[in-house]
C-alpha cells in the first residue's frame, strides 16, 4: 500500500491532468500579457531587453494568481478537504503535498515556456539562465505564500480579486530580488547574493507557510 | 501572571476598561497635540535650509512612525486573539486597522506635500515612500479581508492571520525596497539623510509624537467600544447600558 500522502499527491496530479484545458488558461494569459508589452512600449530590442525580466516576472506573478484559487477551492466545495482534515494526517503535510502538486501542474509549464519568452523579449543567454534560476527558486514561494491567502479566502463567494489584494504586496520583495538578479546577470555580474536571498525566502516560506495554511484552513472550515 | 488580564476576555469587562482609559487617552492626546503642534508650528525656530516648510515634520514624522506602530499593535492584538482565543483582541485589531490606514495615508500625503517644495516632485520611488505605500496596501488588505466575511468571529481570525503574515513580511519588504532603491538610484538616499535635529526642534516633535500615539489610542478605544456594542447588542448588559444612557 502506498503512503496516504503519496496517493494524495497522485490524486492531485491526476485531477490536474483531467482538467488540463483549464490549466492552460493561466499559461495563455502569461503569454498574452508578455505579447502586449512589446506592442505597448515599442519593439526596440534594447528597450525590451531592459524591461524584459521585470515584465516576465510581473506576468508570472499575475498568472500564478489566476491559477492559485484551484489549490483548495474545489476540494473545499465538494467536501474532500473536510475529509482530509478529519483523516488524522497532519494537515501541514497535506498542505505541503497539495502545494507541491499544484506547483508542478500550474507553474512548471510556465517555466518550460520561458525559452520562447526569452526570444520574444530579446534576452541574452546569461539573462535567460538567471531568469530560469530565479523562477525555479521563486515560484515555489508564490505557491507557498499564496496557499495561506487561498486558505483564508476559500470559503468566500468571490475570493478572486481579494486574493490579489492580499498577495501582491507580499510578493514585492521576491519581485525585487528576482529582477535584480537578472539585471546583474545582464551586466555579467555575479548574482549569487540575490539567489541566496531568494533561497532564504523559500526556506522561510517552506518552514512557516504549511502551518499557517493549515491554521487558515481550520478557520475557513470553522 | 495572566490572571489580571483574564477578565478582559469578556466583552463587558473590556468595555468597562476602555471606558476608564478613554478620558486619559483623550486628555493627554488633546494636551500633547495642542502643545506639540503649537510649539512646533509657531515657536520652534525655522530650518536654516528649508525655512518654514520644514514645519510639516511635526505632523509627518509622528504619523509615519505611528503608522508602523499601529501595525505592530494590530498584529500583537491579532496574535493574542489567535493564541488565547480572546474575542475582544480581534475587536481591538479591527478597531486599529482603519485608524492605522488613515495615519499611513496622512504620512504619505504630508510627505508628498513636503516633497513638492523640497525636491520639486510629489512622489519619488524612494525606499521609505515605497515601503510606506506597501504598508498602506497591507492595512487595506486586512480590512478588505475582514469586511468580506459575514461571520465576524471568523472574519477576525482570518484578518488576524493576514495581519501576522504582514508583520513577518514587513521587515523583508522594508529591506528589499531599501536595497532595490540603493541599487538603482543611490543618489536619492542622500536627500533623505537628515541633519541631526536641534533640541528646540526635537522637543515639540517628541511631544507631537506622544500626542499622536495617544490620539490613535483614543480613536481605537472609541471604535472598540462601538464594535463591542454593535456585536453584543442583544446582551442584557448592553441593553441596560443603553437604557442608562437614555435616562
Amino acid at each position: 500500500m502506498t503512503h496516504p500522502l503519496i496517493s494524495l499527491f497522485q490524486r492531485d496530479l491526476a485531477l490536474a491532468y483531467k482538467q488540463r484545458a483549464e490549466l492552460l488558461q493561466p499559461i495563455m494569459f502569461f503569454l498574452l500579457v508578455i505579447t502586449l508589452f512589446p506592442l505597448g512600449i515599442g519593439p526596440g530590442p534594447e528597450t525590451l531587453q531592459k524591461v524584459g525580466p521585470g515584465v516576465i516576472w510581473v506576468a508570472a506573478l499575475l498568472s500564478s494568481l489566476l491559477g492559485m484559487d484551484r489549490l483548495f477551492r474545489e476540494d473545499f466545495q465538494d467536501g474532500s478537504l473536510e475529509q482530509l482534515m478529519l483523516s488524522g494526517a497532519s494537515l501541514s503535510w497535506v498542505v505541503l503535498v497539495k502545494v507541491a502538486a499544484h506547483w508542478l501542474s500550474t507553474t512548471l509549464p510556465l517555466l518550460i515556456l520561458s525559452p520562447i519568452l526569452a526570444l520574444f523579449l530579446n534576452l541574452t543567454e546569461a539573462m535567460y539562465v538567471s531568469l530560469i534560476a530565479t523562477l525555479l527558486l521563486g515560484t515555489p514561494i508564490l505557491s507557498l505564500i499564496g496557499a495561506i491567502a487561498v486558505a483564508l479566502t476559500v470559503g468566500l463567494q468571490r475570493g478572486g480579486v481579494l486574493l490579489s489584494l492580499l498577495l501582491l504586496p507580499i510578493f514585492i520583495p521576491l519581485l525585487i530580488f528576482a529582477t535584480s538578479a537578472v539585471d546583474a546577470a545582464a551586466l555579467s555580474l555575479p548574482y549569487n547574493g540575490q539567489l541566496g536571498i531568494i533561497a532564504a525566502l523559500f526556506l522561510l516560506a517552506l518552514a512557516l507557510s504549511p502551518a499557517a495554511t493549515a491554521f487558515a484552513l481550520r478557520v475557513s472550515q470553522n | 501572571m495572566w490572571k489580571w488580564l483574564h477578565p478582559y476576555a469578556k466583552t463587558e469587562e473590556a468595555y468597562k476598561l476602555s471606558q476608564t482609559l478613554l478620558p486619559w487617552f483623550g486628555i493627554s492626546a488633546l494636551i500633547a497635540l495642542v502643545a506639540g503642534f503649537a510649539w512646533g508650528l509657531l515657536f520652534a525656530p525655522a530650518d536654516y535650509q528649508q525655512g518654514d516648510s520644514f514645519r510639516i515634520i511635526y505632523i509627518h514624522v509622528p504619523s509615519a512612525l505611528m503608522s508602523m506602530g499601529a501595525y505592530s499593535a494590530m498584529a500583537i492584538a491579532a496574535f493574542i486573539g489567535l493564541v488565547w482565543q480572546i474575542r475582544p483582541a480581534f475587536m481591538t485589531m479591527i478597531a486599529i486597522a482603519p485608524v492605522g490606514a488613515v495615519v499611513t495615508f496622512v504620512a504619505l500625503f504630508t510627505g508628498a506635500a513636503w516633497g513638492k517644495p523640497m525636491w520639486g516632485t510629489w512622489w519619488v520611488w524612494d525606499a521609505r515612500l515605497t515601503s510606506e505605500l506597501i504598508l498602506l496596501f497591507l492595512y487595506l488588505g486586512v480590512i478588505a479581508l475582514y469586511k468580506s466575511f459575514d461571520d465576524k468571529q471568523q472574519a477576525g481570525k482570518a484578518a488576524g492571520v493576514m495581519a501576522i503574515v504582514g508583520v513577518v513580511n514587513l521587515p523583508i519588504i522594508h529591506f528589499s525596497v531599501e536595497w532595490w532603491n540603493t541599487l538603482h538610484q543611490g543618489a536619492t538616499i542622500s536627500k533623505f539623510a537628515k541633519p541631526s535635529i536641534a533640541t528646540e526642534m526635537l522637543w515639540p516633535l517628541l511631544i507631537s509624537l506622544f500626542g499622536m500615539a495617544m490620539y490613535i489610542g483614543y480613536v481605537t478605544l472609541l471604535r472598540l467600544q462601538n464594535e463591542i456594542i454593535r456585536r453584543e447588542a442583544h446582551r442584557p448588559w448592553v441593553i441596560a447600558l443603553m437604557r442608562e444612557d437614555k435616562e
